[in-house]
């Protein structure tokens, strides 16, 4: 039987839930031997790959770059876990929305803040510009399954992956959709 | 589905740079390291590197959304910053809400914590050696991109990769057992901590430690035995004078979590020296990029109204601290010093030393916290102190795995923040990094037709700095790796993406 194809994404967010992720240890070693990661922060494939089975998005989709990933992984994946409360609700990356226009956040963070060369970072087709609100991924595109957690313990994150991979997106369930 | 419409963040006052991109190469994303940024490259007519540079691309804007927070929830909302080093957020945190309170927090409490950021240290470093760095160490700079990662490894290496995945489990641990998770943990406080520590656990860890030591030291073997054939990388990787800054303390023993700050030069000498953390506005300032969401501090006293910040530029994180400290202050970690400063010649000036001085680093963690555990008053009950509001002002400060770290906090009657400030440690190399990443384009580049292992040497500069991108664009961004090839004249010859 063939590996299945797993990709791992990081939108807007810590990282924390890739952490998590990494803190499955040994199990790691169970997984590599069923499923190929063909694309993760970890790895050093540059462009979403095409014909994945299984994509874990970390995250909330922030600016231009991270929604242009989103929509690739959408068009590449069969199944797209929406992983962590970022992802899910937009969480702490999504603090700046009661703020406003982020252009005066900007504004107060590059350009008075510093105490030289104080400019706006907006290099075109270098530095991706910010969306008007922070949105959780479901706003972008359709998700099939969602895992709340800021972050996820580890022992949820392997159940939901189990489930995936079982083609079952039903189990993720119970305790281990409770949000904290 | 909601439509995204881009935001228009250029401003009046700002003109578009006027360039044309003719040869550019970008790499996008820049993998293996803990955020999300491009490097360009620039390359001139005859086909040799011009520019080179790191841009962050991530921004989300703590320093805005936390005025109006309370001084007792920074703890746990800056935690958020990062999920590779979120202890460091914590620690830096609950100092700025100690020094709010105007308390002196318990023995037991500074014990528990110092033992969190050591097994922070462990888990961080481990990371960014065995998951990160070391495909590219072991496999090779120029083996298959497809495979050159830790699952790579772990099918090539396996009881390597097993004994990294342990160690970094083993700090994951030691963080979870006393603050009450491995991410996000919620146990670390102003005044304190918040739970005492049991007898199972403080066994339980000196039991982890044998192994977590081992790993270290056989880490270290492996590294200093590998070292001579990366004569050329050690050489190219950021290997040029600067300063260095770090936590220091009074007996000149290397420190992670207290005393002041020390600065010296890269001939050793010390440059300023005894500086309060709160005072760190005086030799720390910031200056603003166009091109990436990471600004770049710089020191200084070295910095005239008219100079380049590049005249201040300096180095945080365990290359700095190895040079800024005497002695780590445990026996076998100063062994390995000794021989880590006789193969530098003194002081390391070169960023590859990041990798040996991480070992070493893991090396003293576990020496320092067998120390503490073998303390009796370290399962002692008083753990936190508790307090109002007695100031208005406070500068906490921790050394995170990757430098030195600056939460600065002013706060109303009520605790509730009116301003915020956070100084990040992987900022601070942001000039070094951009330094490093052009010395090994111009070392390695020749001509438009650039090798995937070279791109990849460049992306490998960076990752020796373990830099947190998550966490230095707090502000509110992100972190992309660019190569963009621009002739001598501005116009962009041409842009790669890797794929």
């Amino acid at each position: 039987m063939s590996k299945v194809r797993l990709a791992t994404a990081w939108l807007g967010g810590c990282s924390g839930c890739h952490m998590s992720f990494l803190d499955m240890d040994a199990w790691l070693f169970e997984l590599a031997a069923v499923a190929n990661v063909v694309y993760s922060p970890i790895a050093d494939v540059k462009a979403f790959p095409p014909d994945v089975d299984i994509t874990l998005v970390e995250g909330a989709v922030a600016n231009e770059d991270n929604a242009e990933l989103a929509r690739d992984i959408r068009a590449n994946s069969k199944v797209v876990l929406s992983f962590g409360d970022c992802a899910v609700t937009g969480n702490v990356t999504a603090m700046r929305n009661p703020l406003g226009d982020p252009a005066g956040i900007l504004e107060a963070v590059y350009v008075k803040a510093p105490d030289r060369d104080g400019m706006l970072p907006v290099e075109a087709g270098i530095v991706p510009p910010l969306l008007p609100r922070v949105l959780p991924l479901h706003k972008v595109i359709k998700v099939d399954a969602y895992l709340p957690g800021c972050p996820p313990p580890a022992d949820r994150i392997q159940r939901a992956i189990e489930a995936l991979l079982d083609g079952d997106p039903s189990r993720i369930t119970g305790e281990d959709i409770r949000f904290g | 589905m909601e439509t995204l419409p881009a935001l228009p963040v250029r401003t009046s006052g700002l003109a578009e740079e006027d360039r044309t991109v003719k040869n550019m190469v970008v790499i996008d994303p820049v993998t293996r390291i803990e955020g999300h940024a491009k490097i360009t490259i620039a390359l001139d007519d005859s086909g040799s590197v011009s520019d080179c540079r790191f841009h962050v691309t991530e921004f989300r804007g703590f320093e805005e959304f936390c005025k109006g927070r309370p001084v007792w929830e920074m703890p746990s909302l800056t935690a958020r910053t990062c999920g590779i080093c979120p202890v460091s957020h914590l620690l830096a945190s609950a100092k700025a809400g100690d020094a709010i309170m105007g308390v002196k927090i318990p023995d037991t409490a500074v014990k528990l914590r110092r033992i969190v950021n050591l097994g922070q240290i462990i888990q961080s470093h481990a990371l960014s050696f065995f998951h990160l760095s070391a495909p590219d160490l072991l496999l090779g700079l120029d083996s298959d991109p497809a495979a050159r990662n830790v699952f790579g490894l772990m099918a090539e290496e396996p009881e390597l990769a097993r004994r990294g995945i342990m160690l970094r489990s083993f700090g994951q641990g030691v963080i979870e057992s006393i603050a009450g998770r491995k991410v996000h943990s919620p146990g670390i406080l102003p005044g304190g901590i918040a739970e005492q520590m049991t007898e199972e656990t403080r066994e339980r860890l000196i039991e982890g430690l044998v192994e977590a030591r081992k790993t270290a030291e056989d880490a270290l073997v492996l590294f200093t035995g590998m070292l001579d054939t990366f004569d050329r990388e050690v050489r190219a990787f950021g290997s040029f004078p600067s300063l260095y800054l770090g936590l220091a303390n009074d007996d000149g023993l290397w420190e992670h979590y207290d005393g002041y700050l020390k600065v010296v030069d890269a001939g050793g000498k010390t440059v300023a020296d005894g500086v309060a953390p709160a005072d760190y506005r005086s030799i720390i300032g910031e200056a603003g990029r166009r091109d990436s969401y990471l600004k770049s501090p710089y020191f200084k006293p070295n910095v005239g109204p008219d100079d380049d910040p590049l005249d201040g530029m300096y180095r945080v994180g365990p290359l700095a601290r190895l040079n800024v400290c005497e002695r780590m202050g445990v026996p076998a970690a100063d062994e390995a010093l000794t021989e880590y400063r006789e193969r530098a010649g003194g002081v390391a000036s070169s960023s590859f030393f990041y990798h040996y001085a991480r070992l070493i680093e893991i090396l003293a963690a576990t020496e320092r916290m067998a120390n503490h555990l073998a303390d009796d008053t370290v399962t002692g009950p008083h753990v936190r102190a508790y307090a109002g509001v007695n100031q208005h002002h406070a500068v906490g400060v921790s050394e995170a795995p990757r430098g030195t770290l600056f939460h600065e906090y002013h706060v109303d009657d009520h605790g509730v923040l009116t301003d915020v400030n956070m100084i990040i440690a992987t900022g601070q190399n942001n000039l070094p990094m951009n330094e490093t990443v052009l010395q090994i384009a111009k070392e390695w580049i020749d001509g438009p037709s650039i090798p995937e292992g070279i791109l990849n040497r460049i992306e490998a500069g960076i990752r020796a700095y373990d830099p947190c991108l998550s966490c230095s664009t707090h502000a509110i961004g992100m972190m992309p790796l660019v190569v963009s090839l621009v002739a001598a004249d501005g116009e962009v010859l041409s842009e790669v993406r890797r794929g």
